[in-house]
């Protein structure tokens, strides 16, 4: 996957799970949930989401990759 | 007209779901109704026929107010009186319920029997709600094949049926006048977002099929909305705070065995399937209620009321501000899963505006979590008549003393806000002790 595809798939997950947000005012090196609001079941949704789409298998361990917009695409694109 | 919640003193039939003629059985919703704080679905508390609608759509009415005469099957004649509030009394045409019924927790009925989370998922994958079906199974469970067949139902275009749309788009398309199932949507799985709304106004596509007026009551818009909403907030929170003497505890607890469990749980788990901490807290808590019933039921009449089953109210913050707080019902004896998808479905739908009426009236104690929000502690403000609420903060890693060494370990602060009228700082330690030793033992949570 590449970062734009990565990056699409992220946008597209923030929008469902979060019609309101607005990603695209949030730094790439802000914290995603803060800056978002995503509580914990938002943010599981979020998972739930990026795992639906990239068929990539994301444990709880890999969340911490998961903190910013820069950390979320390297890593869904790094594989 | 029910008292959906403490708070509520009048409310507004935004839409009738019956009409004369109609049965319908008890739980059924039967009409929409706008209150300070949200529009929800109000259901029947009896089984019968429906005779009349008597307040129109659009009418506000103050709760005990007779909405529709029902006549119930057996005793077409000389039906008893029913209690319950929501769709009136027999057709006798009773005096409409005593005033007071703020202080009655709406006698919470016989909730519908729980939906399996393999059912749940099927709702899920074809954009079913739950809260509008009504099921075929044993008591009036819901079965696969109901959920099938209210997908097939919607198929055709969608008309009639609640089309998807963002709680925004709801909004802007209720001020406008714009029916919902003209609007084509952008969004994902096609839902209407804000922009179609408007963009399909002016394109004339979706003219204001009717005027905005009186005739076609909309939900309050935004700004109103939150204005109501806090002054709702506001009347209750001042009466707690004026009649309720409140007494706090609070204790810090491990929680290292319970999310060291959770976590290798969730390892075998889909995403989907995982659990958050907030799903172990909650059964926690129904399961301490349990044990100490001292904090779980209602102070009416000048006296405890304890209730054998536990229906956690959820405070849960809207994005837009304020809070509603739904209720998990029988939560003590949910299954962990089926108490975690009930988290997810209640939180879903407090935020889409798809809430039941018996949802909002009949929770027996409440929990607040501003864990995600980074706050340590929270001391609640019970809502009355319940006279008991949980809050946790945020599970953080401390340094904590056991067996004379210092370890690195996950604590929450837990408090409890506990009205002293009812019990005594005696029971709310006990309380949250028995708290405590359950997650010490996460298994037993199951």
């Amino acid at each position: 996957m590449t970062p734009d595809q990565a990056r699409h798939v992220i946008e597209e997950a923030v929008a469902r799970v979060a019609p309101d947000a607005d990603l695209a005012s949030l730094a790439p090196d802000a914290d995603l949930r803060d800056g978002l609001e995503l509580d914990s079941l938002d943010f599981l949704r979020f998972v739930e989401i990026l795992t639906e789409r990239t068929g990539r298998q994301i444990t709880e361990d890999d969340y911490q990759h998961l903190a910013t917009l820069a950390s979320t695409v390297k890593f869904l694109a790094g594989g | 007209m029910p008292a959906l919640g403490a708070d509520m003193d009048e409310g507004t039939v935004l839409e009738w779901l019956v009409k004369p003629g109609d049965e319908i059985h008890k739980g059924d919703v039967i009409a929409v109704i706008d209150t300070a704080k949200a529009a929800i679905d109000a259901e029947s508390f009896i089984t019968g026929t429906v005779e009349q609608l008597i307040v129109g759509v659009g009418e506000t009415v103050p709760v005990g107010a007779v909405l529709a005469m029902i006549a119930e099957p057996a005793a077409r004649k000389a039906a008893p009186p029913q209690p319950a509030p929501p769709a009136g009394e027999p057709p006798r045409q009773a005096a409409p319920p005593e005033r007071e019924p703020e202080h009655v927790p709406a006698a919470p009925g016989r909730p519908a029997p729980p939906i399996s989370p393999l059912i749940r998922k099927r709702a899920h994958e074809l954009g079913v709600d739950l809260a509008g079906l009504r099921g075929s199974g044993r008591g009036g469970a819901v079965t696969r094949a109901d959920v099938e067949r209210a997908a097939a139902r919607r198929e055709p275009a969608g008309a009639g049926a609640r089309s998807k749309a963002t709680p925004r788009a709801r909004r802007v398309a209720a001020e406008l006048g714009v029916d919902l199932a003209d609007v084509t949507g952008t969004g994902p799985d096609g839902s209407v977002r804000e922009a179609d709304v408007r963009r399909a106004v002016s394109a004339g596509e979706a003219a204001p099929a009717r005027e905005p007026a009186p005739a076609a009551p909309a939900a309050r818009s935004g700004a109103e909305r939150a204005r109501s909403m806090r002054q709702a907030i506001a009347r209750l929170m001042a009466r707690s705070k004026r009649e309720i003497p409140h007494y706090y505890v609070s204790s810090t607890v491990d929680m290292a065995s319970a999310l060291n469990w959770m976590h290798e749980r969730n390892r075998e788990l889909a995403v989907s399937e995982r659990l958050v901490p907030a799903a172990l807290l909650l059964k926690a808590v129904a399961l301490a209620a349990r044990r100490v019933p001292g904090v779980n039921g209602y102070w009416v009449d000048d006296q405890f009321r304890p209730v054998e089953a536990v229906h956690l109210g959820l405070a849960i913050s809207l994005r837009g501000g304020g809070l509603l707080t739904p209720a998990i019902h029988d939560a003590a004896e949910l299954p962990l899963a089926e108490l975690m998808s009930g988290m997810r479905d209640l939180v879903t739908r407090a935020r889409a505006g798809r809430l039941r009426g018996s949802e909002l009236t009949d929770a027996t104690i409440t929990v607040t979590n501003l864990g995600d929000q980074g706050v340590e502690s929270v001391f609640g403000v019970i809502y009355p008549p319940q006279v008991a609420l949980v809050g946790f903060g945020k599970v953080t890693e401390r340094p904590v003393a056991a067996g004379g060494l210092i370890g690195v370990r996950p604590v929450v602060v837990t408090t409890l806000a506990a009205d002293h009228r009812a019990s005594d700082g005696y029971t709310g330690a006990r309380y949250l002790t028995a708290l405590s030793d359950l997650l010490q033992k996460p298994e037993e949570l199951l």
